[in-house]
């Protein structure tokens, strides 16, 4: 049975493929600014590289701030369900999933049946979320990749005490003119988020394992914060941003006793198609592809 | 005669509003506005009963007939005040022969009017309230001699003090030396209203407004009655409406909209018509008021396939839960019976508030909820403090609840979405 999870995010989209519960593929895209296309297109050509047609995948879950509009999907189940899923299946133990994304984090509490017990999530601010990550990292001037490696490269840090991304700058914008170094205050950063995100988890009891997901998880410099803040041993998956899409494709293996649920119609302009493949700010919609089998991984990370 | 582009129905509403000092263009894109928001959140859905096609044109003839309505009585020599909150008492001031007019904004066009005078961190209710008035798109500004506000809350009672309201105190505890306060307010409200329009209430006249008021109360209970049905034949979000509807009509009228209503909802019943497509979890909303304008968290929670069948708000039970006893003759007695009718209100700005739970403990038990949304407009303290109050006794007896704080712009209603739609998953346990 080849069941598939389709994660769109608010800023990229993932989407794993499963054979009988084994990961067979996994790619990764950015959402541009046509995300519903974007994600159609990033899932036909996961199908044609994997040598499937639509028909041999069982059944589709899509989750995700895009999940309502991925119109190839069999069902749709929100992203907290879908991490909680995908972390179970790699941490049987954990009790704690911490997830941050583009513009979300959540803290969900799992019980001993491994069922969702509770969570929290942020609101429309995006304090303590990836695009307050990538707001600094651009006053900056450096990748967002190579935020998390500098953190970790010294040891003093600052207060960064605004949690409003806009402040936030505001408040970078002084710290640099007083000269504290870049390390210092993606330290600073980093604390807050973990801060932030811990905050909203105060009125949960934080118990191991707890598992950290999502594309900020990547972040080697958000991890070392949580986990002093916390004092902590926090699990990372070796793909976070994976673990959604992950925990979509499982939930589908089980979906298909119940009633196929039914895609409302929303129609896309057919230029939209042609502006999409246009694009110039996305103009490689592929950002990795990873073919992965139970041996690990053996794929390939494209350069955009 | 007034030229120009006034969208709402008829040129004698168009007249209406220009007389009142309306600021036309602005309020069309008040009314288009509101319009929209129906559109999307209500009018979209399908399988609604034909009876709300009278609650649809209510909700858009409070920003026109209903103003000429008004207009016109008080052309007549008729009295009206404005109200607030759902502590002014109806039967006196209708025994007065005063109409009372409520005032609570709901729609999240004229917010940012309020920016001129009111603080920015208080809650949207009083925001789109005074930015209607602030921006001269409320019709009702100039339909009143006087407004009646209460001390529910901080906000609100100095917004009062502001523009010089008169105001009823809603005494903090529910002790006996409370209630003789609440009494004797109302007894000054009654005399307050016997100013305005110079008539005295008389034993008569009361007992038949208690009969008229609890006559719409009694409505309000038996359309809710059939959401307490496994398939109920009417949505949450029409529901809504017919209780915000119930603040602005007149109440003959609205007791024969309720009445057709009722009608069809028993046809539908007899057809096994349900409002809702699919089976989902049954939600009961708690919390905070939604007034006319605003279904939002109505809307965001029957889309994403859950089923609100019980609402515990102002615009909810809160609102037509108890009744005014009708049998009795004795004006002072008759005054006190109202006054205790309206001090049983659990409103959270009472210390303590224990009321307010065994009250939803029972809506759970009679509309047997799966789960409790509350929903709470931002800033307000009162509700939102007493939310975790609220979620310890629920968790206590293992009902699934959660909590969204927010106000009336739908900026945040994906990311709202994403959290009712995992708090279904919860409840269903996918």
């Amino acid at each position: 049975m080849i069941t598939c999870g389709v994660d769109i995010g608010s800023t990229s989209i993932e989407i794993v493929l499963l054979e009988n519960g084994e990961r067979c593929a996994a790619v990764k895209a950015a959402c541009g600014v046509f995300p519903a296309v974007r994600a159609l297109q990033t899932f036909r050509s996961l199908l044609a590289s994997s040598g499937l047609d639509r028909s041999d995948i069982q059944c589709i879950i899509a989750t995700g701030f895009g999940r309502n509009y991925f119109t190839e999907a069999d069902k749709v189940i929100s992203e907290i369900t879908c991490h909680a899923a995908g972390v179970r299946s790699l941490f049987p133990a954990a009790r704690s999933v911490i997830e941050i994304g583009g513009q979300d984090s959540k803290f969900i509490s799992i019980g001993e049946n491994g069922r969702i017990v509770d969570f929290a999530m942020n609101d429309r601010c995006a304090a303590g979320t990836g695009r307050f990550i990538e707001t600094i990292a651009r006053t900056l001037c450096i990748a967002l990749e190579e935020t998390g490696p500098m953190a970790l490269e010294g040891t003093g840090t600052c207060e960064i005490s605004a949690m409003c991304a806009v402040f936030a700058e505001t408040e970078i914008v002084g710290l640099l003119h007083q000269g504290v170094s870049h390390g210092a205050v993606l330290r600073g950063v980093f604390n807050a988020v973990a801060r932030r995100v811990l905050g909203m988890a105060a009125r949960f009891t934080l118990r191991d394992q707890v598992v950290f997901t999502g594309g900020v998880a990547c972040n080697p410099g958000v991890v070392q914060a949580f986990n002093k803040l916390s004092g902590l041993d926090i699990r990372v998956p070796a793909e976070p941003h994976y673990t959604g899409a992950l925990g979509a494709a499982l939930l589908a293996m089980s979906g298909m006793t119940e009633a196929p649920w039914k895609m409302p119609a929303v129609a896309q302009p057919a230029d939209t198609w042609t502006m999409a493949a246009n694009d110039p700010n996305c103009p490689a919609a592929i950002i990795e592809e990873c073919c992965i089998g139970p041996g690990g991984c053996a794929g390939r990370t494209d350069n955009r | 005669m007034m030229e120009g582009t006034c969208i709402v129905m008829g040129t004698d509403c168009a007249n209406v509003l220009h007389e009142l000092g309306v600021n036309i263009p602005l309020h069309d894109q008040l009314v288009a506005y509101n319009r929209r928001m129906h559109e999307r959140s209500t009018l979209c859905r399908k399988n609604r009963p034909e009876a709300m096609a009278y609650f649809d044109e209510s909700l858009h003839a409070s920003h026109g007939a209903r103003v000429a309505e008004i207009h016109a009585y008080r052309k007549q020599g008729g009295k009206s005040i404005g109200t607030f909150c759902i502590y002014v008492p109806d039967e006196i001031a209708l025994a007065a022969h005063v109409l009372p007019i409520p005032l609570c904004g709901g729609s999240h066009f004229p917010v940012d009017y309020a920016d001129k005078m009111f603080p920015r961190d208080i809650c949207p209710l009083i925001r789109s309230t005074f930015g209607m008035a602030l921006s001269k798109t409320c019709p009702y500004a100039r339909l009143e001699d006087g407004v009646v506000g209460e001390t529910t809350c901080d906000a609100k009672k100095k917004a009062w003090d502001l523009l010089k309201f008169n105001v009823m105190e809603i005494p903090q505890k529910k002790n006996a030396r409370d209630r003789d306060l609440w009494r004797a307010e109302v007894r000054e409200f009654k005399a307050y209203v016997e100013n305005i329009s110079g008539i005295t209430v008389t034993p008569a006249r009361l007992k038949q407004t208690i009969k008229l008021v609890n006559a719409k109360r009694r409505m309000l209970q038996q359309v809710n009655e059939f959401r307490k049905l496994a398939n109920p034949p009417i949505s949450g979000i029409d529901a809504l409406l017919v209780s915000q509807i119930a603040l602005n009509q007149d109440i003959d009228t609205f007791i024969e909209g309720c009445k057709r209503l009722i009608e069809e909802l028993h046809q539908r019943v007899d057809q096994g018509i349900s409002a809702y497509e699919q089976p989902g979890p049954r939600i009961l909303m708690a919390g905070t008021p939604s007034p006319m304008g605003n279904a939002k968290v109505h809307f965001a929670v029957e889309s994403s396939g859950l089923q609100v069948v019980a609402d515990e708000s102002c615009t909810g039970m809160r609102y037509y839960r108890n009744m005014v006893d009708e049998n009795i003759d004795d004006l002072e007695t008759m005054i006190d019976a109202i006054a205790d009718r309206y001090f049983g209100i659990d409103c959270s700005c009472f210390s303590p508030n224990t009321e307010r739970i065994e009250n939803i403990m029972e809506i759970i038990r009679d509309y047997k909820i799966d789960g409790v949304v509350q929903n709470i407009l931002s800033f307000c303290h009162g509700y939102n403090v007493e939310a975790k109050t609220v979620e310890l006794a629920l968790a206590e007896k293992e009902i699934p609840s959660f909590k969204i704080v927010t106000d009336y712009s739908y900026e945040d209603l994906e990311q709202m979405k994403v959290r009712i739609e995992s708090f279904k998953e919860l409840i269903t346990a996918i």
